[in-house]
């Protein structure tokens, strides 16, 4: 059994978002196989309540405008919930069906396609498209409702696929037509909610075959009278889609990847590891958990520790996970739902539908003062549970020397690793903050957080 | 901060999403745009005339006031050869001027670099919104990226000045060179001790500011307020980089684009109002441009990917007045449906680096491209 903490909590923050040292204690136990297989079903584990959440945030419940508390929910799923997997995938399509609320101007759509990624994200990917074709936010996101056997619209052909699926350089110009056509009359409608209801009517999908191009229609080689699940099926089967979901998923769970319109011209950082995800991508038909148990238990995973800059979504979740007390749906969610925006991340508001820039592009002056100052004052705020077990775990180790005490720290934090020259310079703060022999309560938590301040503000922080 | 006020400044606004050339620069006469146009065109009446066959879109009134005094330079046909008709990998294109690869350096990073070749200034470039742009980026070169001006600063959430202030002193040695670093190691440290520094410089912005404009309520008029505040106070800012949008108008165009027109039109007029106001606008350029245009026939509700586009220049030191032509609408001159660019955006650029910034713009655009003369 593999009980290597530091693996463990490598594994923890890429499959899910950190963890405390009392859990990794608890993993360690039970060894990595175990949580893998633990994290990859999630129905042996509590989901977050969301009943509970709507209890403390009624007006979380159809919100009218955008500006309701959007995010917030989702948020406090990936705090409080113990399938992280689970919820990490939701993320994980978040990025990749990248769809936002500025245009829909419907949250509970936009929240409703975060759900089904929650239900059918860790299934079959075939499933989970024609699930996303007739997703009544995205039909609205890429005017699919507005794609008519008379006149044919574009968007929702085109980037299905350019970024859903297969990737740019794959397809022509007219492949792009014929699959658009083949998706006319796939439409939304509204629902007419029983007795007066506030906000807005929820959409349903519905398929209109008087408005569909029943036509024949030549798609990638293929011809046929294609509805849009044929369109699917097509596109499934098509090589480049493995690759291009391999590619997607080593460079959210293992390594930063340059970004996606670069795929087509720049080869992986690791083929070997992309190319044995596809393979197991098409083997396993398409099956999302498949793929991710053999990306898990791989050698390139293992070793692939800090090789990639934490999301603004990590920071904050991480963040929020770390200090504790937020798994309650206290008052402020909705203020803390933001704060990914502010680092570059709007939750359920990407900048287009070809999701964020990744990797080191989360990082510029801006974005970079913005999460160093949130998790500065998070991990300094010592009222919160996590901090004051931190705190308390370092007192229990007794009289330290500078040099000791901040290992002690880096590694109840992480374990962290830093460079040799930072190691330097948080010594040197320790060595000014005074004694550190913990006679006085108040004065020894200043300085175990004024440390965890400095760590949490170091380059190698931002990376997981 | 080496420069004064009377150095050349340019500010982008990128028109993010591909903006309809058609709707914003009509060719009204042309009986083809009616033809194409029949869902989505704009009625003879509304059209904002700019010449015998031109007008542009109804809520463009305040750059046609800029227009009509000579201060606004619209040029046609903007693009390049074989649009992929893609967002993104347009977008990078128009960023890196590397049509054929994939570039990552970006024109503007290539200028800032020319400008300021000792970095002797962390805010020679400043990026205003959520996301920095790749137009801007190059490694080694600087970019203050400000989401909002008021709430710039690092570590401000320590009240004690004393411990602020030691652990801003040890940020800034965590953050210095270190030997054997890779390159996202480095480009974090740089980026630190960047933001530290700018924070310091941009920080005293809002409060030298006063001005009798009162910008209207848009993202894009707190965005170029936020530019006319850092250009105000003098601290040597020569890129200004900023967009808005998305001009992505697959469906319900009509409404999208007024809006939107709308609000950049009124963001533009208050802007130079306050550069004016502060005899601060002689020296300022202001750059508009999409990464494409959109497809000649409407699709029944709006339109769907193009090619050439139009680009604007705009400000006291452009000769307005249209540039280049504007092409053919004829069906059999169109390429998949589009206009077909005739102005290759590069010597677009080249102008913008060689006319106005004083710079070598071969090395940037790679090439000798045919430069229109708004400058």
């Amino acid at each position: 059994m593999n009980n290597d903490i530091e693996l463990i909590a490598h594994l923890m923050r890429r499959a899910g978002f950190g963890a405390s040292r009392t859990e990794l204690e608890y993993r360690s136990s039970i060894g990595y196989d175990a949580t893998v297989e633990e994290l990859l079903n999630p129905d042996t584990q509590l989901s977050s309540d969301r009943l509970e959440f709507l209890r403390y945030h009624p007006h979380f419940w159809k919100p009218i405008t955008s500006s309701g508390m959007g995010g917030a929910g989702w948020l406090h799923d990936m705090v409080s919930t113990q399938r992280v997997l689970q919820e990490k995938m939701v993320l994980f399509w978040h990025q990749v069906f990248a769809t936002g609320y500025s245009k829909i101007d419907h949250y509970h759509e936009v929240i409703h396609q975060i759900d089904m990624f929650r239900d059918i994200g860790m299934g079959d990917y075939r499933e989970l498209l024609v699930a996303l074709a007739k997703n009544p936010a995205m039909i609205y996101w890429l005017d699919n409702c507005d794609n008519h056997s008379y006149a044919v619209n574009e968007n929702w052909g085109r980037e299905l696929l350019e970024l859903f699926s297969m990737g740019v350089g794959n397809y022509t110009e007219d492949d792009v037509r014929e699959c658009s056509r083949a998706f006319t009359g796939w439409t939304i409608t509204p629902m007419i909610p029983r007795g007066s209801g506030t906000g807005r009517f929820d959409w349903a999908f519905e398929y209109q075959e008087e408005d569909h191009d029943d036509g024949e229609k030549t798609f990638l080689g293929h011809t046929g009278n294609f509805n849009g699940e044929d369109i699917i099926d097509i596109v499934c089967a098509h090589p480049a889609t493995a690759r291009f979901i391999a590619r997607h998923l080593y460079n959210f769970f293992v390594a930063d990847e340059p970004q996606v319109p670069a795929w087509s011209v720049e080869p992986p950082r690791d083929e070997a590891a992309v190319q044995l995800l596809a393979d197991t991508f098409r083997e396993s038909n398409y099956d999302m958990k498949a793929v991710l148990r053999v990306l898990f238990n791989s050698e390139f995973f293992k070793e692939a520790r800090f090789e990639k800059i934490k999301s603004p979504v990590e920071v904050v979740v991480g963040t929020m996970r770390l200090v504790g007390g937020y798994e309650f749906p206290k008052p402020g969610i909705g203020n803390l739902a933001k704060e990914p925006g502010y680092m570059g991340q709007d939750l359920l508001g990407p900048p287009s539908v070809e999701g964020w820039h990744t990797g080191s592009e989360w990082i510029n002056s801006g974005t970079l003062m913005k999460r160093i100052n949130f998790t500065a004052d998070m991990v300094g705020d010592t009222s919160k549970p996590g901090i004051q077990d931190i705190i308390s775990r370092v007192k229990s180790k007794g009289n330290l020397n500078v040099d000791t005490f901040v290992d002690t720290c880096l590694d109840i934090l992480g374990p962290i690793e830093v460079q040799e020259e930072t190691k330097g310079q948080l010594v040197g703060h320790a060595s000014e903050l005074g004694d550190l022999t913990w006679s006085d309560d108040k004065i020894s938590s200043d300085r175990i957080a004024e440390m965890l301040q400095l760590i949490v503000a170091t380059r190698e922080y931002q990376y997981q | 901060m080496t420069s004064t006020t009377k150095d050349p400044v340019i500010v982008v606004l990128q028109l993010s999403g591909g903006n309809d050339y058609l709707n914003t620069v009509i060719p009204y006469t042309d009986p083809l745009y009616r033809d194409a146009r029949q869902a989505v065109g704009i009625p003879d009446s509304d059209i904002l005339r700019i010449s015998d066959s031109l007008g542009f879109h109804p809520s463009m009134g305040v750059i046609q006031t800029l227009f009509n005094q000579g201060n606004v330079a619209v040029v046609h046909g903007v693009g390049y050869p074989d649009s992929p008709r893609s967002h993104f990998r347009s977008m990078d294109i128009w960023h890196t001027c590397e049509p054929d690869k994939m570039g990552t350096e970006g024109w503007l990073g290539m200028a800032a670099r020319d400008l300021d070749p000792h970095k002797e200034n962390v805010v020679t470039t400043v990026s205003i919104g959520p996301s920095m742009f790749r137009a801007v980026s190059l490694p080694g070169v600087p970019v203050a990226a400000v989401d909002n001006l008021e709430s710039y600063g690092l570590l401000t959430g320590i009240s004690s000045e004393l411990q602020r202030s030691k652990i801003i002193d040890r940020f800034s040695r965590m953050y210095s060179p270190t030997i054997g670093s890779d390159f996202v190691m480095n480009y974090l440290g740089d980026t630190g001790l960047e933001a530290m520094e700018g924070a310091d410089i941009l920080k005293v912005a809002p409060g030298m500011y006063s001005s009798s404009v009162e910008y209207s309520d848009s993202t894009i008029s707190r965005r170029l307020k936020n530019i006319a505040q850092i250009h105000l106070a003098n601290v040597g800012t020569r890129i200004f980089y900023c967009d808005y949008g998305s001009f992505d108008s697959h469906a319900n165009q009509e409404g999208m684009l007024s809006q939107l027109w709308t609000d950049v039109s009124q963001a533009i007029g208050d802007f130079f109002d306050d550069l004016r106001e502060h005899d601060a606008a002689d020296n300022v350029i202001m750059v508009l441009f999409s990464e494409f245009g959109r497809r000649v026939k409407d699709n029944g509700s709006g339109t769907d990917h193009g090619a050439a586009g139009a680009a604007f220049v705009i400000g006291d030191p452009v000769k307005g007045g249209f540039y280049g032509e504007y092409p053919s609408l004829k069906p059999e001159t169109l390429q998949q449906g589009d206009l077909v660019p005739n102005l290759d955006f590069r010597g677009f650029y080249s102008t913008i680096i060689e006319d106005w910034l004083g710079l070598d713009a071969n090395p940037i655009v790679k090439g000798v491209f045919e430069k229109p003369a708004f400058i």
